[in-house]
């Protein structure tokens, strides 16, 4: 074991440790599955998330989820039921008030607050175990039983395929919405489904990494995706490798640690980022340089 | 020239008491280049709405085609304003054109030759082949506007309806998005509809133009409408029309009081200040 600094009583062995690695890893199978799944929601996700310019909405929307999650546990109720409801709540809410971007902002600026404000309240009330409590806030691996994953991985089906479903349309709508309009595409019932499909993926990724850093993985994947690439095929694609990969990388560094897996996802995506925006800055380079040739 | 492509007939718009247009009788045939001209508020915006299905008539009828103006109708492609993409808006110019095509089907779509072959085919006919994949968003606003025309045109419609196309461009951009709508209904036979602040630009191309103003309009071509009789009597004060140096200066056009105020038509404003 060795100490970080003199004095303090962390240590590398909080943060990394493998030992009995094997054993442990059969306890979070779930986990892991769990996670892919998310990664693969999270990273289809945030690449209308990008386009449409939503990452505050992404913020706000999962504070509303956190609310309906520690409101549901304070009830003794179903924490990913409630986890959706708040999340739903919050969607549409954003979706029916805040059309223009402006307004939109100061809708989620006001709600984001409240939320996290409830949350608090129902959490305080609450006499159960703490890991419960801070699980919704900062993310846990170890509360996914059977049903929790049945639960997780039907939501999953639901917003991948209304996600394949509406594809094409939804992109047009968020290039460029009036001339979507002018061809038909009905850009105003888009906006608020699209918003619904977005409340599930928060609510999901509220269960694992927590309210405070959904946007790690539903805003950051295809963030990196977009400076590496403007291929409309190659964007999703990409984002969700990055998102499975901070997903199910940070769960397999954080199962011998003590502490929450959120550090890791956070970390990797963070990293996935970094290195993707410094090759976007050459790729710029390239590009510009061929537009001033053309 | 032959069939109508775009016909209204006593076509009226109001909004509660204030009629915007009434009366319009529009017969745009093949090939036909018609520009629409008129103040803020005049229903220019309007007019594309109605023709797009997504504005209905109070009285009379729009037909594309042959067929009841609807919404998404395949027999339209529709060149809009040149506004800012953003940089980092994961399309290249090729994708752009798809969406053309495609945008508005449900579902994933899948790769198909043939599909790419028609988006290449619109590219180069607006000469942007060579940006094909180049990033949207890094394009200049004239770069950006040929590939919202081979956007418009790849589908092969019968009608064009350009509003506005020329805001906010150079005077360079302005002339090849001119040419390029110019050679498209020579070539295809394409019937123009093409909305504008300023007739300038498409002074050599246009056969007839739509004047709205005060609620009423003039039809004819440009001599019959762009003189200062016309204008005068359609606005109701005296209206300079002065021609030179093969460009129509219109002075004394009064701003429209009431106008019903469209977003393209209120920020068009500050751009264009002779109007012509």
């Amino acid at each position: 074991m060795t100490v970080l600094a003199s004095g303090s009583d962390v240590s590398w062995s909080q943060i990394f440790n493998f030992t009995d690695y094997g054993s442990l890893l059969s306890l979070v199978q779930n986990s892991i599955i769990a996670g892919a799944l998310l990664g693969v929601v999270g990273g289809l996700l945030s690449t209308f998330v990008m386009m449409r310019d939503l990452p505050f909405a992404v913020h706000g929307i999962s504070e509303l989820s956190f609310a309906g999650a520690s409101g549901f546990l304070l009830a003794g109720w179903s924490v990913v039921a409630g986890s959706i409801v708040g999340s739903l709540v919050a969607a549409l809410i954003i979706g029916a008030l805040g059309v223009r971007a402006r307004d939109r902002n100061s809708i989620i600026g006001v709600l984001m607050p409240f939320g996290l404000g409830l949350g608090v309240l129902f959490l305080s009330l609450y006499r159960g175990r703490a890991a419960n409590k801070f699980g919704l806030l900062i993310g846990q691996i170890v509360a996914v039983d059977d049903s929790k994953l049945t639960t997780l991985a039907s939501v999953s089906a639901v917003v991948v395929v209304g996600l394949a479903l509406l594809w094409r349309p939804l992109t047009f709508a968020s290039v460029d919405p009036e001339l979507a309009a002018a061809r038909g595409v009905p850009v105003r019932i888009l906006s608020p489904v699209f918003m619904i499909l977005l409340g599930l993926g928060v609510a999901m990724s509220v269960q694992i990494v927590g309210a405070l850093l959904v946007l790690s993985i539903v805003c950051t994947p295809a963030a990196a995706a977009m400076r590496v690439t403007s291929s409309p095929a190659l964007v999703p694609l990409l984002s969700v490798a990055f998102a499975v990969t901070s997903m199910v990388g940070g769960i397999l560094l954080a199962v011998g640690a003590s502490v929450p897996i959120t550090p890791y996802v956070t970390t990797i995506s963070f990293l996935i980022y970094l290195v993707c925006r410094g090759l976007g800055v050459l790729r710029a380079r390239r590009a510009t340089g061929a537009v001033a040739a053309a | 020239m032959s069939h109508s492509v775009l016909r209204l007939s006593g076509a009226a718009l109001s909004y509660g008491a204030r009629t915007v247009w009434s009366g319009l009788d529009l017969d745009i045939v093949a090939g036909e280049f018609v520009a629409v001209l008129g103040a803020n508020g005049s229903g220019k915006t309007s007019l594309i709405r109605a023709v797009l299905g997504q504005q209905p008539l109070s009285a009379g009828r729009v037909e594309v085609a042959g067929t009841a103006a609807r919404r998404g109708s395949s027999q339209i492609g529709y060149v809009p304003q040149q506004r800012r993409i953003d940089p980092l808006t994961p399309m290249r110019a090729k994708d752009v054109v798809g969406l053309g095509l495609d945008g508005h089907r449900w579902g994933i779509g899948r790769p198909d030759p043939h599909r790419r072959a028609r988006i290449a085919e619109a590219l180069d006919a607006v000469g942007a082949g060579h940006y094909a994949d180049v990033p949207i968003g890094l394009l200049s606003g004239g770069e950006q506007q040929r590939v919202r025309i081979a956007q418009a045109i790849v589908a092969g419609p019968p009608l064009l309806l350009c509003d506005e196309p020329l805001l906010s461009l150079d005077l360079n951009s302005q002339r090849t998005v001119t040419t390029l709508v110019d050679r498209r209904r020579r070539e295809h036979d394409t019937a123009v509809l093409f909305v504008t602040h300023e007739i300038n630009p498409v002074l050599p191309y246009v056969d007839r133009v739509l004047y709205l103003a005060n609620g009423t309009f003039r039809i004819g071509t440009v001599d019959e409408v762009l003189n200062t009789e016309t204008l005068s009597a359609l606005f109701g004060v005296p209206v300079d029309v002065v021609r030179t140096a093969g460009r129509i200066i219109v002075a004394g056009v009064p701003d429209a009081a009431d106008c019903v105020h469209h977003e393209t038509d209120v920020d068009s404003d500050d751009v264009v200040p002779v109007r012509a």
